[in-house]
C-alpha cells in the first residue's frame, strides 16, 4: 500500500486532503464529520477580526452551471468569511484539534490590512493550537470590497507586507493563498515569498456572473432582484487552477516554494495531477459540498490505488514529477509529427471527426471512402491538431501517432527530421537565435 | 368481479384493470428525463438516423433543440418534414428505423430514445396549440384527397400550405384513417388520433367530408372534372381470407374490425373477448390484437404465424411486448380447418410448416387449439373501385417517384400504392411528396408561356 502520509511546511496529516477554507469547515459540527469520514486536515472557515461579526445575504448565496443530468460542473458563490463570533471559533477550533491531534487544522485569516489588526489576532490563533495559518488574499466578492482578501491579493505589495507581519508575530507556518483574479499569478506568488511566506495555496474562487435570469434580466443567484459577481469553483475552474500551480512551480524564483494546490479537484485523478505538477498537498472544497464529505474515501483508495499500481511509494515520489516537462510554446520540438489515427472497428460512424475537421480546421478526414460512410485520415492533410480525438465521443478509437525519425511526412513530402528543433531556432523566427558560426 | 368462463365474453376483468390495461405504453418523457435523453445524443454529421427516416426529419437538430430546452424549435424541425410526428413518434417500429440506425447501438448496444423524445417535443407544442405553418396567398387551384389517413392528412396539408383549396374524401365517420381506427388503443391514448387530425386542420382551407366512399358515392373521374389535382390516399379496406374451412363461423373476427371496435369503445368493458384466443399471422395487426385481447382478458392468446420469427412482419420490439403481456408466438404452422361446437368456434386445426425446395410447405402433420375466438390477421387486401382505367400492378396503384398514376392530374400515396413499407411514416412521406409533385405541377402551369426578357 502507498503510504500518504502528508508533511506540507512541517504539518502532518495522514493524507494530502484537506478541506479548504469555506462553509464545510464552518464551524467544529461540519469538522468533527469531516475528520470522521477520513479527512486529512481542514483550513477553518476565514476568520475575521474582533467585533461584530460580517453578515451574509439571506437569499441565495450560490449559482451554478450543470450538465444535462444536473451534474454540477461549476458553482459560485456570495458567501463572505465566516460570520459567527471569532471567540466561538478559535473555542471549538481549540477542542477539534484536541479531539483530533492527527490532523492537521490551520486557520484561514483576514482582517483589515493594518499591522496592528494582525498583531492582534494571530496570538489568538495560536492559542488554540492550530498547525497553521492560510492569509486568505484571495476572496473576489465582498470583502474585497472593503480593502480586504483580493483587493490585498492583487497588490503584490500588500502580500509581502501583510505576510511579513505574519511572519514576524507568529511561530506557526505561513500559508499564503492567492487569488487567481490577476494576470500573472507568478507576481503575486513571488511577493509572498519576499515576505517569507513557507507556502501559498491557490487558486481561490474566480470573479463570475454564473448565469443571468432571462425572465426577470438579472444575474444569478438573485438576490431581491439584483446580483453581483461571486466566486467561481468547481470541476470548470481546474485547468485554470493547473496552469497557475506549474506556472508557480516552474517559475525560478519560486521554485521549490510548498503549494496547497486547489481548484475544482472532484476526483483522486483531479488530485493527482495537482501534485505531480507541483503541489505538496490539495484542499477540495466543491466536491464535498456536492456530495457530502465521504468523497474523500474515493480520493484516498484512488490514489492509493494508482500508486500502487505505477510503483509509487509515498508522496515524494509523484509531487512535481510532472514540472520538469511544462515549458514554455518556445520549446516545443518542431520536428515532432504525428498523425490521427482512427480505429475503424472502434469507431461508430457518427461523423463528428469529419465535420469538425472539415468545417473548422483542415480538411484531413473523409466522409465517404468508395461511396461507404468511412471516416478516414488523410496524412497529407493531417496536421496532427488533435482536434479529432477530443471530439470524438468513443475514449480511444481516435489516438494520435507520432511518426519515427525518417519516415516520410506525407503533408510535407519531408521525412521526419531526428533532431529536437524549436522556434527559437527557426528560420521563420526574425528572433531566431542564429548558432555559433 | 371479472371472469373466467369459456366462450365470447365481455367484463372479463375488473373496471380498473381496464383503464390501466389500456394506459399510454410508453408515456411521455418529463422535462428531465427528456434532458437526458437528448444528452446522450452525439449530434452526428449526416446522421444515420436521419437518413433511415422515411421522413428525412432532421433527429440530431431536434433533439439538440430538447437539450437546450427548446422543445417548440425542436416540434418545428419535426413538423417541417412530417406533420404527423405526433403520431409517428407513438406508432414507428424506431427499432427497425431511426434508432436501429443509431451509432450509440454501435457503442452500447442503446440507441437514443429518439422516438420518446419526438414525442416529447411534438406533445408539448400541440399541448401548447402552437401552430407554426400559415397558408401561402390562394392559388384558387383545387385539389381532391381520397382517405383522411395518414397520407391523405399529409397531402393535404402541404397543399393547403402552398395556397391550394383541399377537399378531403373519407369513407368512414371520422378522419385519421388507420391513425384512428387500426392501432392498438395504447399506443393512441387520450383520443390523440382526433387531436392530431384537429391540429393538422387548423392551417385552414381543407374541407373533410365523411361517410363518402370512392365506387359508391363518386369515382375518380367525376374528381378529375372538377378538381385541379387529385390524390389518392384510401389505404387498405379489404382482409385475405384465411381459405380454411369453417372461416364463416361465428367467432372468426377480422382481427381490424376487433381493433378497431376497441379504439372506437368508450368502455373497453364492453368488448366481449374469447377465454381461449388464436391469432393467426405475423404482422403488426397480429400483435396489437393479440396483446389487446390479453389486455381484455382472454386467458389464453396464441399468434400462430406460417413462417419463422424472422419473417414476422411484427418488429422484435412488438414481438417482445406480445411476450411480456403473456401471449405465446408460435411459429411454421398454418390454419387447416375452423373447429365448431354448437355451431361455434371451438378450436383450430393447425399444419406444421417448412420450406421445401424455396417453397412453403405443409408437411402433413396437424394438431388442434382450442379456441372460443379466431383472429385473422394475414394482411388486407386493396378493394378497389371506381378509378376507372387507373393502372394497378399487384393489386395496388401503381405510381412513380414522385407519387404520380398512370392518370393524367391523379396522384397516389400511402397503403394502396405498391411502393415503401405499409408503416405511418411511410405513407405521410408519400403523401408530402405527392403533394409538393402536384404543387410543382399547378406552378408550372401558373406561369407564363414564354419568359418576358
Amino acid at each position: 500500500m502507498a503510504d500518504l502520509r502528508n508533511n506540507f511546511v512541517g504539518i502532518k496529516s495522514p493524507n494530502p486532503f484537506w478541506l479548504a477554507s469555506a462553509p464545510p469547515t464552518d464551524k467544529a459540527y461540519n469538522v468533527e464529520r469531516a475528520f470522521k469520514a477520513g479527512w486529512g486536515g481542514v483550513v477553518w472557515k476565514t476568520l475575521g477580526e474582533e467585533g461584530p461579526p460580517v453578515v451574509n445575504v439571506n437569499g441565495p448565496r450560490y449559482g451554478a452551471i450543470w450538465g444535462a443530468d444536473r451534474r454540477l460542473l461549476g458553482l459560485n458563490n456570495i458567501e463572505l468569511i465566516t460570520d459567527r463570533d471569532l471567540y466561538t471559533n478559535l473555542r471549538e477550533m481549540k477542542q477539534v484539534k484536541m479531539n483530533w491531534p492527527d490532523r492537521a487544522l490551520i486557520a484561514s485569516i483576514m482582517v483589515p490590512c493594518e499591522e496592528e489588526s494582525w498583531k492582534a489576532i494571530l496570538p489568538l490563533v495560536e492559542e488554540t493550537g492550530a498547525d497553521g495559518i492560510e492569509l486568505n488574499f484571495g476572496c473576489p466578492h465582498g470583502m474585497s470590497e472593503r480593502g480586504m482578501g483580493a483587493a490585498v491579493g492583487q497588490v503584490p505589495e500588500y502580500i509581502e507586507m501583510v505576510v511579513r507581519w505574519c511572519k514576524q508575530y507568529t511561530r506557526m507556518p505561513v500559508i499564503t493563498k492567492l487569488t487567481p483574479n490577476i494576470t500573472d499569478i507568478r507576481k503575486p506568488a513571488r511577493a509572498a515569498k519576499a515576505g517569507g511566506t513557507d507556502a501559498v495555496s491557490l487558486i481561490n474562487t474566480i470573479n463570475s456572473i454564473v448565469s443571468v435570469d432571462l425572465d426577470n434580466f438579472a444575474p444569478n443567484p438573485t438576490v431581491g432582484g439584483k446580483g453581483t459577481h461571486g466566486g467561481y469553483c468547481g470541476p470548470a475552474v481546474k485547468p485554470i487552477a493547473l496552469n497557475m500551480v506549474a506556472e508557480i512551480a516552474r517559475d525560478p524564483e519560486t521554485y521549490g516554494m510548498p503549494i496547497s494546490g486547489i481548484g475544482g479537484i472532484t476526483t483522486w485523478r483531479d488530485a493527482a495531477e495537482f501534485l505531480v505538477l507541483g503541489s505538496g498537498n490539495v484542499q477540495v472544497c466543491t466536491a464535498a459540498m456536492t456530495y457530502g464529505f465521504k468523497i474523500v474515501q474515493e480520493m484516498i483508495t484512488g490514489l492509493s490505488s494508482w500508486m500502487d499500481a505505477k510503483g509509487h511509494r509515498d508522496l515524494d515520489d509523484i509531487c512535481g514529477r510532472a514540472v520538469p516537462n511544462v515549458t514554455d510554446w518556445q520549446y516545443l520540438n518542431l520536428n515532432y509529427i504525428a498523425k490521427a489515427k482512427i480505429d475503424q472497428d472502434a469507431c461508430i460512424k457518427c461523423g463528428r471527426c469529419h465535420i469538425a475537421c472539415e468545417d473548422t480546421s483542415h480538411q484531413a478526414i473523409t466522409q465517404f471512402v468508395n461511396g461507404v460512410r468511412h471516416f478516414e485520415v488523410m496524412e497529407d492533410e493531417c496536421v496532427g491538431c488533435n482536434l479529432c480525438v477530443n471530439v470524438c465521443p468513443v475514449e480511444n478509437c481516435i489516438t494520435m501517432v507520432g511518426l519515427e525519425p525518417g519516415v516520410l511526412d506525407q503533408r510535407t513530402g519531408k521525412p521526419v527530421d531526428p533532431n529536437y528543433a524549436n522556434w527559437t531556432t527557426h528560420p521563420n523566427n526574425p528572433m531566431a537565435k542564429q548558432a555559433a558560426e | 368481479m371479472g371472469t373466467t368462463q369459456s366462450g365470447i365474453h365481455r367484463g372479463r376483468l375488473a373496471p380498473a384493470e381496464y383503464e390501466t390495461n389500456f394506459s399510454d405504453l410508453h408515456p411521455r418523457l418529463d422535462d428531465h428525463e427528456a434532458l437526458v435523453a437528448a444528452d446522450r445524443c452525439y449530434f452526428c454529421h449526416d446522421a444515420p438516423c436521419m437518413t433511415a427516416c422515411p421522413t428525412s426529419i432532421d433527429i440530431p437538430l431536434f433533439i439538440r433543440q430538447i437539450s437546450t430546452g427548446n422543445p417548440i424549435g425542436s416540434a418545428k424541425t419535426i413538423f417541417d418534414q412530417n406533420i404527423l410526428g405526433g403520431m409517428c413518434a407513438r406508432v414507428c417500429p424506431t427499432e427497425t428505423l431511426c434508432e436501429q440506425a443509431c451509432v450509440r447501438n454501435t457503442a452500447e448496444h442503446r440507441p437514443v430514445e429518439i422516438g420518446r423524445l419526438q414525442r416529447y417535443a411534438t406533445d408539448v407544442a400541440m399541448t401548447e396549440n402552437k401552430h407554426f405553418y400559415e397558408r401561402a396567398a390562394r392559388t384558387g387551384k383545387a385539389i381532391a384527397v381520397v382517405g383522411a389517413g395518414p397520407a391523405g392528412l399529409a397531402a393535404a396539408h402541404r397543399l393547403a400550405m402552398n395556397g391550394h383549396d383541399v377537399v378531403v374524401f373519407d369513407a368512414r365517420e371520422k378522419a385519421g384513417g388507420l391513425n384512428e381506427y387500426g392501432i392498438a388503443t395504447y399506443k393512441a391514448v387520450d383520443d390523440f388520433a382526433q387531436k392530431e387530425v384537429d391540429y393538422v386542420l387548423a392551417i385552414g382551407g381543407i374541407e373533410v367530408k365523411n361517410g363518402l366512399k370512392l365506387g359508391r358515392d363518386f369515382s375518380l373521374a367525376d374528381l378529375t372534372a372538377n378538381f385541379d389535382a387529385v390524390f389518392l390516399g384510401m389505404g387498405l379496406a379489404g382482409v385475405n381470407a384465411l381459405r380454411a374451412e369453417g372461416e364463416t363461423l361465428p367467432g372468426v373476427v377480422d382481427a381490424v374490425d376487433f381493433i378497431a371496435e376497441l379504439r372506437q369503445a368508450e368502455d373497453k368493458a364492453a368488448i366481449p373477448v374469447g377465454r381461449r384466443v388464436v391469432v393467426i399471422g405475423g404482422g403488426m395487426t397480429a400483435v396489437d390484437a393479440a396483446v389487446q385481447a390479453k389486455l381484455l382478458g382472454a386467458e389464453e392468446v396464441t399468434i400462430c404465424y406460417r413462417r419463422g420469427k424472422e419473417h414476422m412482419n411484427a418488429s422484435e420490439f412488438e414481438q417482445d411486448l406480445a411476450a411480456s403481456k403473456g401471449v405465446m408466438i408460435r411459429h411454421w404452422l398454418q390454419p387447416k380447418r375452423v373447429i365448431a361446437k354448437d355451431g361455434h368456434v371451438a378450436g383450430i386445426e393447425v399444419e406444421y410448416t417448412e420450406m421445401r425446395d424455396g417453397a412453403l410447405t405443409g408437411t402433413g402433420e396437424t394438431g388442434v387449439l382450442a379456441a372460443d375466438q379466431i383472429f385473422k390477421a394475414i394482411g388486407q387486401t386493396f378493394e378497389a373501385s371506381g378509378l376507372g382505367s387507373l393502372a394497378m400492378s399487384g393489386g395496388r396503384i401503381v405510381v412513380d417517384s414522385e407519387g404520380r398514376t398512370s392518370t393524367a392530374n391523379v396522384w397516389a400515396g400511402g397503403d394502396c400504392v405498391k411502393a415503401g413499407e405499409d408503416l405511418t411514416v411511410t405513407s405521410v412521406a408519400q403523401g408530402r411528396d405527392a403533394a409538393d409533385s402536384i404543387n410543382r405541377m399547378l406552378a408550372a402551369g401558373a406561369q407564363p408561356a414564354f419568359a418576358v426578357a
